[in-house]
């Protein structure tokens, strides 16, 4: 086994991370998570308020 | 107020200033760029002094756009978002000051040290090893801040444009000490510990993942909270952000070597990193496609909403320049690109049309933010609006005019009579290069302009928030 096989080796073990990253991400067990994730930039708007008006009392 | 300081708020104070100053370096990289881009029509504009010739004022000029200005855009959202997607407040208030103030420091060392002649001549890092040891500091200390504020975060997920901003301050860290390696000399002279092709091979390594990760990564950062926020609707599909951003991060650090087609690197070298960059099209594309998307039944609020407008015309520029980029690397393609204008008219797709236009976005959606209005809510919209087609046009008339430069460049070099020698001289290409010079100047110009607009803007809101505090405490 030489430096070539374990280049291979590296391509394959690339191309199953590739298809275990998209098994993961589109398994349908975790559909109702990642809306609540692709949400969370909504539901921070108290700090945000809360944080402008510190910033006009300063 | 006891109460609130029990609960978490968001430190804006930094978030302004690198604001503010993004607008500020933008306007200088900008102008210097229309300079250079003059001097190549009326090249007396150099005044026939060292310190303003074109060769030290270019480095200036791409010093200024891609650090000063795309780098405060990008210290601005990164703290931003980590903060509001984190819902905590920032690591550490002097850390985070600190950059701010090492950041400035470094942008004006380089403002001193080029036009002096200082540089080491490796494109897109030209500062000499003083200021590359300084750099690395401010980086620890802006990772530190950064990766800090995600660890004390309230919340258990991690949002997608955190995940881009983390890995383009990683890269950005491992590029930047990697391609700097040297051996000091004197003050402000160093030899590159590389030599010949490998140097140059590790210069491109670095210097296409400039591109690929501070140009690009941190700016779908920026895309992947700003689109969704200005849009009011959460991102198309949040499992496409997590493929785009895996296989992006991944294929990104191999196309380096199209830089370097028909050069003395290996032909294998070269081959690999066409291939790696015609693979790049895919995850580019998914990404540009989820932005894009997000507008799904939205898309009337482009008629009303010109910061809007600039984040989806960004990523349309996006889109076209990461389609261009692979085709550019394709090897024969290459042999009638290279050394001609259509680089140049590459690059400033992506860095007028894409970088510059999404961070435009951004900052008129975050600066009244911060200054305690609504999102997005400037002193006026309508200057956005003029702002977003000066912007637009000008990007066009530039790129435009590059492709036409360079493609014809590309065929005049390369045409030969039946007997064998060269149909044209180099000047003779040139001379028709003239109109496409003249062409750029005035795209550039509105470019220009349209930041001087936004400045006007920005300060008018600044004065009227503090109008409104002053209010405040008399009341």
């Amino acid at each position: 086994m030489d430096i070539n096989d374990v280049r291979g080796l590296g391509t394959i073990f690339a191309l199953i991370a590739f298809i275990g990253i998209i098994a993961w991400a589109y398994s349908s067990s975790r559909k109702s998570r990642f809306d609540d994730d692709a949400d969370m930039i909504f539901k921070d708007e108290t700090i945000a308020q809360r944080s402008a008006k510190a910033e006009q009392e300063r | 107020m006891s109460t609130a300081s029990e609960q978490p708020n968001y430190n804006y104070k930094v978030v302004k200033y690198f604001a503010i100053m993004t607008v500020v370096w933008g306007i200088v990289g900008m102008s210097v760029g229309v300079l250079i881009a003059s001097q190549l029509v009326w090249p007396e504009l150099n005044f026939d002094t060292p310190y303003l010739t074109f060769s030290r004022l270019r480095p200036l000029h791409t010093n200024a756009v891609i650090f000063a200005f795309g780098g405060c855009a990008l210290f601005a959202t990164s703290y931003y978002v980590v903060q509001r997607t984190c819902q905590t407040r920032i690591f550490s208030d002097s850390l985070a000051m600190f950059t701010f103030w090492g950041w400035q420091a470094m942008i004006v060392a380089a403002a001193i040290t080029l036009p002096l002649g200082l540089t080491s001549s490796k494109e897109y890092a030209e500062l000499e090893w003083p200021i590359d040891i300084w750099i690395t500091v401010v980086w620890v200390a802006y990772a530190i801040v950064f990766f800090g504020t995600i660890a004390k975060r309230s919340q258990p997920h991690i949002y997608v444009a955190n995940w881009f901003f983390g890995a383009f301050i990683l890269t950005i860290a491992v590029l930047h000490i990697f391609n700097s390696l040297a051996i000091p000399v004197t003050m402000f002279k160093s030899y590159s510990i590389y030599a010949g092709t490998i140097d140059a091979m590790v210069q491109w390594w670095y210097g296409h993942n400039a591109v690929g990760f501070f140009l690009t990564a941190g700016f779908l950062g920026i895309m992947y909270y700003f689109v969704p926020k200005q849009a009011e609707r959460p991102v198309y599909s949040y499992r496409l952000s997590i493929v785009h951003f895996w296989a992006l991060i991944s294929i990104y650090v191999w196309a380096g070597a199209h830089h370097l087609h028909y050069s003395a690197l290996p032909d294998w070298a070269q081959s690999a990193g066409m291939v790696m960059s015609l693979i790049l099209l895919a995850p580019s594309w998914g990404g540009m496609i989820n932005g894009m998307m997000t507008l799904s039944g939205a898309w009337h609020k482009l008629r009303t909403d010109p910061i809007l407008r600039f984040l989806v015309v960004s990523l349309s520029f996006y889109g076209m320049s990461t389609f261009e980029g692979p085709m550019m690397a394709i090897k024969t393609v290459n042999a009638l690109s290279h050394n001609t204008d259509w680089t140049v008219g590459h690059v400033h797709s992506g860095a007028l049309g894409w970088v510059a236009m999404v961070s435009i976005g951004a900052i008129y959606n975050l600066l009244p933010v911060v200054l305690g209005k609504k999102q997005g809510d400037m002193y006026s919209t309508n200057l956005i609006n003029i702002h977003f087609w000066l912007a637009t046009i000008g990007t066009v008339l530039y790129i435009v005019a590059m492709w036409v430069n360079g493609i014809m460049q590309g065929l005049m070099w390369r045409a030969v009579n039946t007997d064998g020698t060269l149909t044209y001289s180099f000047v003779e290409s040139l001379e028709a290069s003239y109109p496409g010079y003249f062409v750029r100047v005035i795209g550039g110009a509105l470019f220009l302009a349209g930041m001087l607009l936004m400045a006007y803007n920005v300060y008018k809101t600044v004065r009227s928030a503090s109008d409104e505090q002053a209010n405040l405490a008399q009341a």
